[in-house]
């Protein structure tokens, strides 16, 4: 049986995320509503995880051996649906009824209405302790499957999330990889105006995790730092990921107010144009 | 003649005790506490299964959070800690994290209600079955002995999808002897009686049965059910009690708002309305003192009881 999707050419998978970028604000502007810049930043991210990295069956979402993905950012929703999609568990047409009654593309994800959606987020801080539980699910029935959760930086403002780096750095999961989307910006303003999260690699080496610090748009920094996670033995790894919210299309980038704001027409009509060429 | 009062383990003593049991028999059990195994009495576990047992830390969030990844990975967690602790401080966790992908995660609340005593309100779980019954596909259950505690224990984990069980601090008064079996959803009738019912749950079945004595001495007939399962609640019971005997008292160790009262009285309003008087909490956090002290303090002893059936019975 094939398992994963696989792009073999970093070319493919810079091809790949326009067209991703382009479905998100496709999907987003026909709904009215949704998150197309907080998808823009962690568009490389995820497809580097998807399209080289994630093993899984796309025919068999519950293959009890299938690496995890978590997006505890759970607002970057378009972005998991639209990899989601490509990966094969859905055909692409399904992505224009994102957040309309009856679609299993809701507004945030959840596990009970979509295939490959392996938790129900979007109240964020959550994502990393139900993935610490994938993790010694895997340890106790030793199991190599690995897993994955996407964070935000402003998201990592919320206290549970310390209690999960806390408890993965003392038991040691090295089955466990977070990656924090650092876009800088979270819904009323700047990150470092809010809370001083800064420095953040040293604040997680000192929860006993492996930290690196990435440009988190560098399809080869992505990938080489997924394979440092995976071959570092004895401690957690997060990916620290440098990135820029709206990413991809100049006149939405490190925009305070853009955030879960939708093109308008004539804006996607601007925007499809830039990430056609 | 007199039913007489023998004090048997405390429900938490039995919750240990089934987890080490169930250990045995099925290996997807794992149990997570937040620091509070020895309270809990999820210690029996981690005594047994040390590799299937972890202690989180004072971080509930994350245990919640814990116990739902372990639950969508296969597995089948009993997350334990103080009902206050668990239930009060992790609502959105249960919410989000366990309730609505419904995975198959059992919570235990110990010191529930305000039986745990000289420990004062902030320890004290009175809101507990409120929130727990307000995340949908929640089945919620309530034993009133170490016998039940056992029995439904079994129950929740043989039941696929989220369940979440209370226990008590102190000793409880024996109700049922050892053999007895329960089913998730079907309340246990313990008397029969003509003039009214009193449905009840947790140590207050004990204060209920000698309540119901206390009438009968008056010349009252009282039922007495025992609605262990609060969620989802044995409608049948409810409306049988309601046709038969005509008048309904419910009785829990919980603030009025949101417990096995208000449930009750949505059952009965819509199909079947009697009379009805509710014991319990009125809108108050409790304070320190003897569990005896404070259930006489917060009215929900056998005479409260029994002066709040002889209340129903008059307005029908």
């Amino acid at each position: 049986m094939k398992t994963s999707a696989t792009v073999q050419r970093d070319t493919e998978l810079a091809d790949l995320a326009r067209t991703i970028r382009r479905e998100i604000i496709q999907m987003t502007t026909a709904a009215g509503s949704g998150h197309p810049t907080s998808s823009f930043s962690a568009t490389e991210l995820l497809i580097a995880l998807y399209f080289r990295v994630l093993r899984y069956r796309a025919q068999e979402p519950e293959w009890p051996d299938r690496d995890r993905f978590i997006l505890s950012k759970g607002h970057a929703a378009p972005l998991l649906y639209a990899v989601l999609a490509h990966a094969g568990y859905f055909p692409t047409d399904l992505l224009m009824t994102l957040r309309k009654l009856d679609s299993p593309l809701q507004g945030h994800p959840e596990k009970r209405r979509l295939a490959g959606v392996e938790a129900s987020t979007g109240s964020l801080g959550q994502g990393i302790s139900i993935g610490i539980g994938m993790a010694l699910a895997a340890r106790i029935d030793r199991k190599d499957y690995r897993t994955y959760v996407l964070t935000g930086d402003g998201e990592i403002e919320e206290g549970q999330v310390w209690e999960a780096a806390m408890f993965a750095g003392t038991h040691k999961l090295d089955n466990l990889c977070v990656i924090v989307d650092a876009n800088k910006l979270q819904q009323d303003g700047w990150v470092k105006e809010t809370l001083a999260l800064d420095p953040l690699v040293p604040k997680w080496e000192a929860f006993g995790w492996q930290a690196i610090d990435i440009d988190g748009h560098d399809f080869a920094q992505i990938l080489n730092a997924y394979e440092k996670a995976k071959t570092t033995k004895g401690k957690p790894t997060v990916i620290i990921a440098r990135t820029v919210k709206g990413k991809g299309v100049g006149f939405i980038e490190n925009r305070p107010d853009m955030h879960g704001v939708p093109l308008t027409k004539d804006e996607m009509a601007r925007a499809l144009a830039e990430l056609a060429a | 003649m007199s039913r007489q009062k023998v004090m048997g383990a405390p429900t938490r003593d039995a919750y240990g005790e089934a987890l080490a049991e169930l250990g045995k028999e099925n290996p997807a059990i794992v149990v997570v506490d937040g620091d509070v195994s020895g309270s809990t009495k999820s210690r029996a576990f981690a005594k047994a299964f040390p590799d299937r047992f972890y202690n989180v830390g004072i971080a509930e969030s994350n245990l919640i959070g814990i116990a739902a990844g372990l639950a969508s990975s296969g597995k089948i967690p009993f997350a334990s800690s103080f009902a206050a602790f668990l239930i009060c401080k992790t609502y959105d966790q249960l919410r989000m994290s366990v309730a609505n992908p419904k995975l198959n995660v059992k919570f235990c609340g110990s010191h529930s209600g305000i039986s745990l005593g000289q420990d004062g309100a902030s320890q004290m779980a009175i809101e507990d079955l409120a929130l727990a019954c307000s995340l949908p596909g929640v089945v919620t259950l309530v034993p009133p002995d170490a016998v039940a505690t056992k029995a439904l224990v079994r129950a929740a984990a043989a039941h696929d999808g989220p369940v979440y069980i209370r226990t008590s601090r102190p000793k409880s008064p024996v109700i049922y002897q050892p053999g007895e079996t329960f089913t998730i959803g079907r309340a246990k009738q313990l008397q029969d009686g003509r003039d009214a019912t009193i449905i009840t749950i947790g140590l207050l079945v004990w204060e209920a049965l000698a309540a119901a004595e206390e009438c009968q001495r008056k010349g009252l007939s009282v039922r007495v059910i025992d609605m262990h399962t609060v969620k989802p609640l044995d409608e049948a019971a409810i409306l049988q009690a309601a046709a038969e005997t005509g008048a309904i008292v419910t009785a829990e160790e919980h603030l009025l708002d949101g417990g096995l009262g208000s449930r009750v009285a949505q059952v009965v309003a819509r199909n079947k309305p009697v009379p009805m008087e509710f014991i319990g909490l009125n809108d108050t956090y409790a304070e320190s003192g003897l569990p005896k002290e404070l259930f006489e303090r917060y009215r929900l002893t056998a005479p409260h009881i029994a002066a709040a059936v002889e209340r129903a019975v008059k307005r029908k």
